[in-house]
């Protein structure tokens, strides 16, 4: 098999660029969609780690399985604030949003 | 690293996922971005094939790209596009040094590099090669575990509970005012 470091260094770009994602891009949904390569670069360390060092458990992966119900229910809400803002607002840019700033 | 089967497998997954989630991040049309997302997200689903997880590659595809892909698409679509103006805001260039200096940060720790640059004690040493086989029912025993009172019993109701409630909250918030149209007066004086 590729070491392990592999693997690692596939999760870490795609932080990296769930990152950027998430500092730079205007959209609500964009942001939203970034933080899905976010939480997926930490489910392929879960995975990767299990394998390589436990593969006879099965903590890695019921780890990775509940990350996968949070993200769900991170989107599913996540959706509807984004949905309820646009109807307020008529805007899904998150500079828009500045209801809370001074 | 030597040319196998596998490793092929692995660089064309890995540039899928990398590949797709750069398209993401920095394509103007918000509707391109959520195709290059469920591309990056199967990528995402070969690397876990790979890694005989092929239980949650399943589930990578079922609930990932069928759910909360096509979820974010119904949404791109509710909401208007803005393809004009620029998709960044103002503090991209900051978003980019920040990940990029987490990406050295990530890869001076994960990659043998700095220790074969010479510096001692800062890199973790991740270079297990040849892991033991997953037994043969994994996957039934990740379904035993799940139910299990001495396993993950406790946690898999607390998710469940979670989902329950994430479900309700995305009704309750998305649900149109009661007497919307008294309220709609109101609604068009924030703009």
């Amino acid at each position: 098999m590729v070491p392990l470091w592999m693997y690692l260094l596939v999760a870490a770009g795609l932080f990296s660029i769930g990152m950027y994602g998430v500092l730079a891009r205007r959209n609500a949904i964009a942001i939203l969609m970034s933080i899905e390569l976010m939480l997926n670069a930490a489910n392929i360390n879960l995975v990767a780690f299990w394998r390589y060092n436990q593969p006879a458990q099965v903590g890695g992966q019921v780890f990775a399985a509940f990350v996968f119900v949070v993200a769900a229910a991170e989107v599913a809400v996540g959706l509807a604030l984004i949905i309820n803002i646009y109807r307020q607002r008529r805007s899904v840019v998150a500079d828009d949003v500045d209801l809370l700033k001074w | 690293m030597e040319l196998t089967v596998e490793s092929l497998v692995f660089l064309l997954f890995s540039l899928i996922t990398l590949g797709g989630a750069l398209m993401v991040v920095t394509t103007r049309n918000l509707f391109h971005a959520a195709l290059f997302l469920m591309l990056s997200l199967f990528g995402v689903a070969g690397l876990f094939a790979l890694l005989t997880a092929p239980f949650l590659a399943g589930i990578q595809v079922v609930v990932y790209i069928g759910a909360i892909a096509i979820l974010i698409i119904f949404a791109i679509m509710l909401t208007p596009q803005v393809t004009a103006v620029r998709p960044t805001n103002s503090q991209w260039i900051a978003g980019v040094v920040v990940a990029v200096v987490l990406f050295a940060l990530l890869v001076s720790i994960v990659t043998p590099l700095m220790s074969e640059l010479g510096v001692e004690g800062w890199s973790a040493v991740f270079t297990e090669k040849n892991p033991p086989p997953v037994p043969a029912d994994s996957m039934a025993r990740l379904g035993e575990a799940f139910v299990d009172p001495q396993g993950y019993m406790l946690p898999f109701e607390v998710a469940s509970v979670l989902l329950m409630a994430a479900l309700v909250g995305a009704v309750m918030l998305v649900r149109p005012a009661r007497g919307a149209e008294d309220e709609a007066p109101q609604a068009g004086a924030q703009e």
